[in-house]
This record gives C-alpha cells, sequence and structure tokens, in this order.
C-alpha cells in the first residue's frame, strides 16, 4: 500500500498540496502515477502564471494521453520544477516528493479546508476504483 | 481496466512501453476476443461479399486473407475488415468491435443474394501472438505447420488441443499470428500461451502498446484516420481499392475522387519542437490551421514523438515544416516518410 502524507491536502482530481507558511508545493498523487502508467513528458508551469483553484495550471503525459492538472489552490506560481521535465520518470517513482509540479504563493489560505485529508483521500480512491 | 464497447479490457499490465518492446524484440500475447466476427455463407456469398467490400474477393483462394473497406455508398467507411476466404461458399470476416452491429446491419441490407449472413462474435474468442518470436511461441502449442503459412493466410488447424483458425496476420508491423477459436477455451489458452512463451520473453499486452504498435506501423485505426466521413484514398488506403473489379459499395463516389482528385491527404509527422501530438489537435502550415492530427504520442521504438494527420492535398508532401497546436501553442514539427518503422524482413 502506497503511503499519502498525513500533513498533505488532496483534490478529487488527484493533485496534493502540502502549505508552508504562504507558499504551496503541489503534486500528483501515487494513485494518479499509477493510472496514468509510464509518464513520458511533463509541460511545468510558467512561473510568475496565476492560477485559480480547480483549473488547470499545467499537464502531465502518459504514453496514451495528455492529462490536465489542476490546482489545488489559487495564487500565483514561484517556481515550477524544471529538472523534473528531462526526467518525467520520476514521476513515476516519486509523486510524493521528488516530483513535485510546483510551489505557488497562495492567496486563498482558506481554500486548503475544502480538501481531503489523507484518510479522506485514501477512502475516495478506495470506492473510485 | 477500461471500457471498450462494452469490453473490460487492460490499457497496460506491464507497462505500454515494456510490452511494446517486447513486441519488437521477442513475443507479446494480446487478447483481442472483443473483435468481431461475420461468416457469410452458401452458393450465392461471392457476390455479396465483393459487392460490400473494396479489395478483389475474386483473387482469394481458399486460406487467404484480405484487407478490405466496407464503405457506405457515398465512399466513406462503415468499417476496415479483414476477409478470410474459408472455402468457396463460405467467408469469414473480421470486424471492429465497435463497428460489429452496424457491420452486420450493413451487410444484411445489401444482401440481394441469396447469402447466409451470421454474426457470430458469440463463438470466437480470439488471441494475437505477435514479434519476431510469435512462430516459436505458437509452434510449441500446435502440430499444425506455421512456418508454411505465408503472410495474410490461415490454415483451420488446432492450438492445444483446441481447433482454431490461425492466421498470419497482426496490427502491430511484426510478424506473428491472430487466431480464432471457441471462447470456453480462451483462458487455457492464454495460460498456455503464456506459458509457451516464458522462454523467449512473452509479455501479456494491452490496447495501449496495441496502439502505438499500429501507429508506427501506420496501421489504420477506425475513428482516427477512417471514418464515415473519409474516403480510402484520402487514408492512404487506394491500395485496398479495385475500381476495375465490378460493381460494388462506393465505386461511383470512388472513381469520380480518383478523376478529380483527393481534397487532402493522411501524412505522417516527427515532433521537432518539445511536445507531444494528440488525436483532434490542429495542424498549422504558413500560419493558418491546415489540418488535424488522427493519432499520435511517443514511439517506443524510434524514441521520438510521431503522429499521422491529414492536410490539403497540395501541402501533403514529405519534408514540409508544419506545427501542430498544443494546448493553445505552436510547436514545430516535420512531416515524414511511412510506415514509421518497417520490421527487417
Amino acid at each position: 500500500m502506497s503511503t499519502y502524507p498525513e500533513e498533505f491536502r488532496y483534490t478529487k482530481d488527484h493533485e496534493w498540496v502540502r502549505l508552508e507558511g504562504d507558499i504551496a508545493t503541489v503534486g500528483i498523487t501515487d494513485h494518479a502515477q499509477q493510472e496514468l502508467g509510464e509518464i513520458v513528458y511533463i509541460d511545468p508551469p510558467k512561473v510568475g502564471a496565476r492560477v485559480e483553484q480547480g483549473r488547470m495550471f499545467c499537464s502531465v503525459e502518459s504514453v496514451k494521453a495528455a492529462n490536465d492538472v489542476f490546482s489545488p489552490v489559487s495564487g500565483e506560481v514561484v517556481e515550477a520544477n524544471e529538472p523534473l521535465a528531462k526526467e518525467p520518470e520520476k514521476l513515476n517513482q516519486d509523486p510524493h516528493g521528488a516530483a513535485w509540479l510546483a510551489k505557488i504563493k497562495v492567496s486563498a489560505p482558506e481554500e486548503i479546508g475544502r480538501l481531503m485529508t489523507a484518510a479522506e483521500y485514501f477512502s475516495y480512491i478506495g470506492a473510485e476504483t | 481496466m477500461v471500457d471498450f464497447g462494452g469490453w473490460d479490457m487492460p490499457v497496460q499490465y506491464s507497462g505500454i512501453i515494456d510490452e511494446h518492446h517486447a513486441v519488437r524484440r521477442a513475443v507479446g500475447l494480446f487478447d483481442v476476443s472483443h473483435m468481431g466476427e461475420i461468416e457469410i455463407r452458401g452458393r450465392e456469398a461471392f457476390p455479396l461479399v465483393d459487392f460490400v467490400t473494396t479489395n478483389a474477393v475474386a483473387r482469394l483462394k481458399p486460406g487467404q486473407i484480405q484487407y478490405a473497406g466496407l464503405l457506405y455508398g457515398h465512399g466513406g467507411f462503415v468499417d476496415d475488415i479483414l476477409v478470410h476466404k474459408v472455402a468457396e461458399d463460405h467467408y469469414f470476416l473480421c470486424v471492429n468491435a465497435a463497428n460489429q452491429e452496424k457491420d452486420y446491419q450493413h451487410i444484411l441490407a445489401a444482401n440481394r443474394w441469396a447469402a447466409e449472413v451470421e454474426f457470430a462474435s458469440e463463438r470466437y474468442a480470439q488471441l494475437a501472438i505477435q514479434g519476431p518470436m510469435a512462430l516459436a511461441t505458437l509452434q510449441k502449442l500446435t502440430s499444425t505447420g506455421l512456418a508454411g503459412i505465408r503472410n495474410y493466410n490461415f490454415v483451420d488447424g488446432e492450438v492445444a488441443g483446441t481447433p482454431a483458425r490461425i492466421a498470419r496476420t497482426g496490427y502491430t508491423g511484426e510478424d506473428g499470428f491472430e487466431i480464432y477459436f471457441t471462447p470456453e477455451e480462451a483462458p487455457r489458452i492464454w495460460e498456455e500461451a503464456i506459458g509457451a512463451g516464458r522462454e523467449f520473453g512473452i509479455k501479456p499486452c494491452g490496447l495501449g502498446a496495441r496502439n502505438t504498435l499500429r501507429l508506427e506501423a501506420k496501421m489504420a485505426l477506425y475513428g482516427h484516420e477512417i471514418d464515415a466521413e473519409t474516403p480510402p484514398l484520402e487514408a492512404d488506403l487506394g491500395w485496398i481499392v479495385k475500381l476495375d473489379k465490378g460493381e460494388f459499395l462506393g465505386r461511383e463516389r470512388l472513381a469520380a475522387q480518383q478523376r478529380e482528385g483527393v481534397r487532402r491527404k493522411l501524412m505522417g509527422f516527427e515532433m521537432r519542437g518539445r511536445g507531444i501530438a494528440r488525436d483532434g489537435y490542429e495542424v498549422w502550415i504558413d500560419g493558418a490551421p491546415a489540418g488535424w492530427v488522427t493519432s499520435g504520442g511517443p514511439s517506443p521504438t524510434l524514441n521520438q514523438n510521431i503522429g499521422l494527420c491529414y492536410l490539403p492535398a497540395g501541402l501533403a508532401d514529405v519534408g514540409r515544416p508544419i506545427q501542430v497546436s498544443i494546448r493553445g501553442q505552436l510547436v514545430e514539427a516535420v512531416t515524414v516518410p511511412t510506415p514509421f518503422y518497417k520490421r527487417a524482413k
């Protein structure tokens, strides 16, 4: 069983977010990378871009398809994981760690409260499959 | 698992890239039991089959197979199919899963002869064994001499003790076989094939690898390269149309197209810039939209991002710089010769 860190919050679209101060690190979940299969391409978000909770902010592609990634929070992209674009397979190996996608300066921290806890997400993916 | 026309089917087992390489380098096993079968029998089977398909059925001898179009009168595809001639009065058609009902109704409606048309999909499971070690794998399970079956030929023999139609066909661009037999035996024959191929490194393969393999070999997929609005000449499938064979559904329209020329043509391309082209993306030439991508993705064999697209006939030449619109950005690509991959004989 894969582990879903307690300190993360999760979306129904299988993104995770970890808030430290007003900076949110975001990525896709282990469940998402398993469902996608081999990740072959990452289109990272643009630094400086404004993102909104629930809106597409970058794209992750498996062999089979391009998949939109939706931002778990609203704010401004302050850093993108550029090295990841050269090693997209890392997203299959360490989705909750080294293969984060972006850091976002959040504009509405209260949005995080609407997301799922690790336990809620775990039962959510259990029900979905 | 994904729902594919009512069938639960795996997109992948060990991973699309892994499965893809297994087929190119050794052998892969696909459960393609979702494919449909239609059998046409009787003294007047020939005129019906010849009327509903584009290829020259008269040239088939028993034991031979033809790839053909099943067309509407207006020249678009109802489906693309394999016609197996079992006997002078018996033809066996392998058709696409999603189209099988429509195909059956289409053939019935065209049957102004006394041919018997049977919807036979429930009577057949189908496994595809593909790759350079496909023959060695399957030969362990059958007394039928496989080396004697030429490409696009078949033999009615047995596999693992079960009567089976063994055809040297496939949808991967590799050597291989497609076998048809009773569904009750499918789980057992699947297991036996996996066991027989183990020494060669056989991998079970899903729909994902089937798609990347057929794309490299530039084999058409219904709903992508061909559909009800696409005539064969545009899809680079003129070779399956035999206008001189006599009357058949779609013939007049196709003859007119051959005289007047086609509007658009299917072309292969390779991405030059960073990005993967996907089905439905727009293709631009000289600053204006010119066509669209029908299939696209990474090619595991070439380690390139490749695709097929429709372009206006006047712009459809090899070596032309094009751009693919990927999420609002135009990314450089260039048209290339196809197929992208051709196995060494």
